[in-house]
């Protein structure tokens, strides 16, 4: 079982790295007040022994179901890139990468 | 004419159209006359007046030509979660303000071939996220019964909608409680199907193993109407059942007569004195429609909550991933590099308590903490699943309230997060353990609403569907309808 975590502004800025956030320094302590509360009410879940209990990962225990390897839909891609920001000759655009 | 058209059921509408009694055209004209007097509602995100009116059309000439679609020319609304091909789709985010889908949902597409008319697009909290719909970029809803008041969330546009006949019934989805919460507290009947009894498709993701779709009507048998022609497998969707879907208005009219219902302790613990008379007298209603009560117990209940709050994060920031500025949404001013051009498009357009469950989310299934939270959580959603198992080996459903009490002010809970979070307290167990739920109107307490939830056993949508549709028989809550130009 883990110590129980203290979020901090250092934990909430490397969460924020993690799941590609810019919090701006204005922001940071709502950000940490909010997780806060969240990981309280989940540390009540630590005091229930679960050794051995089988995790739920599917609600009906279903397992995925598998389909033949065949082409079902056609090529549209014009029609879905037509909503993206920019594109070029079928591809999208984004900032060099490598220069 | 106009306004007496529009208070008509799904079901009477029906007959009404067969009987050409009124036209599509007209029904639909008066809803969008409806819609445009009721603005400060702000029920809806986006309304398709000239789609729909095209769309009316075409019903019409359809029914002229013999054309027997079982829903042809219903004026309905779409929870603006579903894509609709042409339409936007925002999920009541600025992240998809700009967002026309180039496609429809399997639930809009099914629900077309009924042939019905979609009058446009629901507000609701951003991405689902919320128990208030003070959670959308567009805006809060108002309860159209009180409007300092909330109508609840996340698909409380839907339930607004429907409550203040702006359209004959609507979708909605529910992961936590978000179509019976604010049915009940708008007054109207709402159901969360079973997890994968309809497809998830099209429907923007917010926690894939919570979501699910569902039908939000005047009562009990417009569900059943709507619900028949939403559910049932597709192959586009991996986790859709397999298990046949039924005509759910066949089943209606069967005697409630040796009907085991459970009443859960833990539920009764917590629910304000108003709220546990109503429960009293729906029990007394449904005794004497021939059900029999006993108590039962669902122990884990109280860690519901928290299970919830690390599954439905952890799952969300997985989702919601796919924003990122590149193939569709918001897209950052002049990014500097790819990096920040993926920051600042998710910063710059998530609200605040998306990017909160997206943090929830990430720290849950970090490296460390993997173990002693998303793994800690899936356990406890075993244990709260044997509890329904265990009860229903006795019964065939559960009664309990829908919400501790009814709909709160309007920035009453917005400080508060634990509070909001804290609302669905009583509807989150069933989507945790995948259980159809259905919330129905049984009462009044200050003058607004307050439902009565049926939780069934797997695939047992027809038969809570029956038991409210008989309770509908020989009540009227459902039947009320908000003051007309009631305001704050």
């Amino acid at each position: 079982m883990a110590d129980e975590v203290t979020v901090t502004e250092e934990v909430v800025k490397d969460v924020a790295e993690l799941a590609q956030l810019k919090v701006a320094e204005g922001d940071l302590e709502v950000l940490t007040a909010g997780m806060k509360t969240i990981l309280e009410l989940a540390e009540q879940m630590q005091s229930v022994d679960t050794t051995g209990v089988n995790p739920v990962s599917n609600p009906l225990d279903a397992t995925q179901r598998l389909r033949a390897d065949e082409v079902t839909e056609s090529d549209q891609h014009e029609l879905y890139q037509s909503v993206a920001p920019e594109t070029e000759d079928g591809l999208y655009l984004v900032p060099r990468v490598v220069e | 004419m106009s306004d007496s058209i529009t208070e008509r059921s799904l079901t009477e509408q029906l007959r009404d159209l067969e009987a050409g009694q009124y036209s599509s055209r007209e029904l639909t004209e008066a809803y969008l006359q409806k819609i445009a007097s009721a603005s400060d509602i702000n029920a809806y995100i986006t309304v398709s007046s000239e789609q729909a009116i095209e769309s009316a059309d075409l019903a019409d000439q359809r029914r002229a030509s013999g054309d027997s679609a079982p829903l042809l020319g219903i004026p309905i609304a779409h929870k603006d979660i579903f894509c609709e091909k042409g339409v936007k789709t925002s999920a009541g985010s600025k992240m998809l303000d700009n967002f026309v889908s180039p496609y429809d949902s399997t639930v809009v597409s099914k629900l077309k071939e009924a042939g019905v008319v979609s009058l446009g697009k629901t507000n609701m909290d951003e991405f689902a996220m919320g128990s208030s719909n003070e959670a959308s970029f567009y805006g809060p809803v108002r309860n159209p019964w009180n409007h300092d008041r909330v109508p609840g969330g996340s698909s409380g546009g839907s339930a607004a909608a429907v409550a203040a006949s702006l359209c004959s019934a609507a979708t909605g989805t529910d992961t936590g409680g978000s179509i019976r919460q604010p049915a009940a507290f708008c007054g109207i009947t709402g159901l969360k199907p079973t997890y994968g009894r309809v497809s998830r498709w099209g429907m923007i993701a917010y926690a894939s193993s919570l979501d699910q779709a569902g039908p939000m009507a005047r009562s009990a048998d417009d569900c059943a109407l709507l619900l028949t022609h939403m559910a049932g497998q597709d192959h586009r969707d991996s986790t859709s059942s397999s298990v046949e879907a039924e005509d759910y208005s066949s089943a209606l009219t069967s005697d409630l007569s040796g009907l085991k219902i459970g009443i859960c302790t833990e539920f009764m613990d917590g629910v304000d004195s108003a709220v546990a008379d109503i429960l009293d007298q729906t029990r007394q209603s449904l005794e004497a429609l021939g059900a029999n009560f006993s108590e039962i117990s669902l122990p884990n209940t109280h860690l519901a909550i928290p299970a919830y709050y690390i599954i439905a994060p952890a799952e969300c920031s997985a989702n919601l991933s796919r924003y990122d500025g590149v193939r569709f949404g918001y897209r950052c001013e002049g990014p500097e590099n790819l990096e920040d051009l993926y920051k600042r498009s998710r910063s710059e357009s998530f609200g605040r308590e998306v990017k909160n469950r997206i943090m929830v989310g990430a720290f849950a299934l970090s490296a460390g903490y993997y173990d002693a939270y998303y793994k800690k959580a899936q356990q406890i959603r075993r244990l709260i699943k044997q509890d329904f198992e265990e009860a229903f080996a006795s019964v065939d459903m559960i009664l309990g309230p829908t919400t501790p009490g009814p709909a709160f002010a309007l920035g009453d809970k917005l400080d508060d997060a634990k509070a909001m979070y804290l609302q669905d307290i009583y509807t989150i167990s069933a989507n945790l353990a995948g259980l159809p739920a259905l919330s129905m109107p049984a009462g009044t307490e200050d003058a607004m609403p307050i439902g009565a939830q049926l939780i069934g056993n797997y695939f047992q949508e027809a038969n809570i569907l029956r038991t409210a549709h008989q309770y509908q028989q020989v009540t009227d809550w459902h039947k009320r309808r908000p003051e007309k130009g009631e305001t704050a």
